[in-house]
């Protein structure tokens, strides 16, 4: 996994709330076997007509944001389905991080796992900052060594993480290989609680 | 004196493998369910990584997001569906792991088919890369979706790194009235707290109204948990619960039941065990709802209107004229005058076998309205059996319903069963955001009475006055 320690980078607005996976990616592009080719289709039904041809105004597209790399979104962010393919293909899109005052937990943990980051800032902050987007030339640092957000012009603000979560990204730790340090506690767990009869599978 | 413990503690104490300084607990996961979507890119992993599944036979899979629900045999013309289809039974097959493929007698939604084989029991960890996996709560299991990367986790490890949830009681007083239903109830709760109001929490829903509910309908309310931001839902084990249990194939038997049965009936909360958050609600205050807007909490009683804007802060007042535009309605409309072209009986929401004689009681001695096309989509293939010799096939078919074989189906639109733009549909589903069931498609989400009965009328009806036959 890719380490996440500090970022700067443009800034697109998306103003509104309870953006959910189905809106991130649309279902039709969940049949890929592979975690890579998804950012094409990122926010589908929005930036693209029924036909494919694609919907200029929608914020992405405008010249002003091409090249952004950290999105601004309203509250519940990433609500609905577990799909980790939203990640994959915000990602894939260019972004390395959404700002939002709330996220929906999946998505979260899913961003996590994806060297992604989920930063939860104050709504009056959200607001602030899709305010500044819009400015010409505007970036934005987002420092997960110092938990803080800041541009060059006096924006400042702290973040909450958990603190492994915050480890595993900063380190790029991959958490299978954590979990996996554990294995005598694990085999010592499964040596208490056998595996039911009834499961027992013979292929 | 020991400590209260709240239901969902103790299934999570009793699951803690380790708990490293400094970093999420590790918990072990008893039942791992798997399916052909989220599931493709966790097989990989495993195999770059050089590694095993850790326990083959604590993971099931089936195969419901893709498959179509035309008669089986039929062939899937969707290549890139049918090669996700071919990848899990290939992935099933390399790493030995059971599976309920297309042509299995058991093959279903794998939120009803966990519950019906007996798979889902109360106490176990329960995971699936599913949001709804939150269904097995039902049974008093702490079962939640997770992503991709987490399965691969579970595969590699049977555990998961995880941060402790926060706790949350609904507790619902008095009884649900004739007509209303579980999905009403899911439903009113969403509408009360809204789509993010119990994020980061694990309900526990009480009550005699949670308590009086069948195992459908607890499943039907622990379905929804998601649909309010929980992690997880979960129900008390009790009588109910054993009942359903019992006997079913991967159930306990004899003396291993007798032993289990004991275990389970310690489960329950505490008396005085305390929550981070209580929530109560009167279900006499509950009425049929349905959903106007483009999430799950904007809902309204079938005898409400479309709300007004008045008074709202600005961005859920955005959020509010997006949603109407999206869904072609104006404020203040009477829900009962909203015309609907499809109807959708479905989904691991509500597709059990109670679920569709609710709307064969409904349906039987009518006729679908001639400018509906309605549609039911058994959970599983057991589902669409026991229906048939009960003969509810054919009440729905005369009634002029489709009658078609099991999946996810128009839940989610993967497969060819999908809206057509602007077309309103009434479904059984748990979703309504926009382009859920095809692009340009507004879903309402309603109760199967509720479905069935807006078939027949052509709009929303309130199921009280229904004329059954
Ligand atoms: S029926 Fe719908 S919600 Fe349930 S698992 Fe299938 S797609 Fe998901």
């Amino acid at each position: 996994m890719k380490p996440f320690t500090v970022h700067r980078g443009g800034v697109a607005p998306l103003d509104r709330v309870n953006v959910d996976t189905d809106q991130i990616i649309p279902k039709q592009f969940l049949k890929r076997i592979e975690k890579t080719g998804f950012g094409q289709f990122l926010f589908y039904d929005w930036r693209f007509g029924p036909e494919g041809k694609k919907n200029s105004d929608f914020v992405l597209d405008q010249p002003h944001y091409g090249g952004a790399t950290i999105l601004v979104a309203g509250k519940n962010f990433g609500c609905g389905s577990s799909r980790e393919h939203a990640v994959w293909a915000l990602a894939d899109f260019g972004f390395r991080a959404v700002i939002s005052s709330s996220f929906a937990d999946i998505f979260a943990n899913n961003s996590a796992k994806n060297g992604f980051l989920t930063v939860r800032l104050s709504d009056n902050e959200i607001s602030q900052l899709m305010r500044h987007a819009a400015e010409s030339g505007y970036e934005l640092t987002i420092d997960l060594e110092q938990c803080e957000v800041r541009d060059d012009h006096g924006f400042r603000a702290k973040f909450p993480i958990d603190e492994f979560v915050r480890h595993c990204l900063l380190n790029g730790l991959d958490d299978i290989g954590l979990t996996l340090q554990h294995e005598s506690e694990i085999a010592d767990y499964e040596a208490r609680h056998p595996l039911p009869a009834a499961l027992d599978f013979n292929p | 004196m020991p400590a209260k413990l709240t239901l969902f503690e103790k299934v999570w104490n009793a699951h803690l493998v380790a708990q490293p300084a400094g970093r999420s607990p590790i918990l072990y996961i008893d039942l791992h369910l798997l399916h052909e979507v989220t599931s493709p890119q966790a097989f990989d992993g495993l195999r770059a990584a050089g590694r095993k599944v850790r326990q083959p036979a604590r993971a099931v899979a089936t195969v419901d997001h893709n498959v179509p629900t035309d008669p089986r045999g039929t062939p899937i013309t969707d290549l890139i569906a049918a090669k996700q289809i071919s990848a899990l039974e290939a992935n099933c097959k390399e790493f030995g792991i059971r599976l309920f493929d297309t042509n299995s007698p058991e093959q279903g939604i794998v939120h009803v088919i966990g519950p019906e084989l007996g798979l889902t029991q109360p106490g176990m960890t329960i995971v699936c890369g599913d949001s709804h996996t939150s269904t097995h709560g039902a049974f008093g299991a702490l079962a939640f979706g997770i992503g991709t990367s987490e399965v691969e986790h579970v595969l590699a490890t049977q555990c998961l790194a995880q941060q402790k949830p926060q706790t949350m009681k609904i507790d619902i007083r008095g009884r649900l009235a004739e007509g209303v239903s579980a999905k009403d109830l899911a439903l009113g709760i969403i509408g009360q707290i809204g789509t993010d109001g119990a994020t980061g929490h694990v309900i526990e829903y009480t009550g005699d109204a949670v308590r009086a509910l069948s195992m459908e309908g607890r499943m039907t309310l622990c379905n929804m948990s998601i649909e309010a931001g929980a992690r997880a839902g979960m129900v008390a084990p009790d009588e109910t619960t054993l009942a359903y249990v019992r006997n079913r194939r991967f159930a306990p038997r004899d003396a291993e039941w007798e032993k289990t049965v004991a275990h389970w009936r310690s489960l329950p909360s505490d008396t005085g065990a305390e929550f981070d958050k209580v929530v109560e609600m009167d279900a006499a205050q509950l009425s049929p709802f349905v959903t106007w807007g483009t999430n799950p909490g904007m809902v309204a009683p079938v005898t409400g209107r479309v709300p007004e804007p008045n008074g709202m802060k600005d961005s859920d007042r955005r959020a509010f004229e997006l949603a109407l535009q999206y869904m072609g309605l104006e404020p203040g409309k009477l829900i009962e005058e909203i015309g609907i072209d499809r109807v959708f009986i479905g989904s691991c929401t509500n597709s059990r076998i109670e679920d569709l004689r609710a709307a064969a009681r409904v349906a039987k001695g009518h006729r679908v309205n001639s400018k509906v096309r309605a549609m039911v989509v058994p959970g599983s293939q057991t589902v669409k059996k026991a229906a048939e010799q009960e003969g509810l096939h054919r009440i729905f078919r005369e009634a002029g319903f489709e009658w078609r074989e099991s999946g996810c189906s128009m839940c989610l639109g993967m497969n060819p069963d999908i809206l057509q733009p602007g077309e309103r549909c009434a479904s059984t589903s748990n979703r309504n955001f926009e382009g859920r069931q095809g692009r340009g498609g507004r879903t309402h989400l309603v109760s199967p009475m509720m479905a069935a009965a807006a078939a027949i009328a052509g709009h929303f009806t309130d199921i009280r006055n229904w004329k059954f036959q």
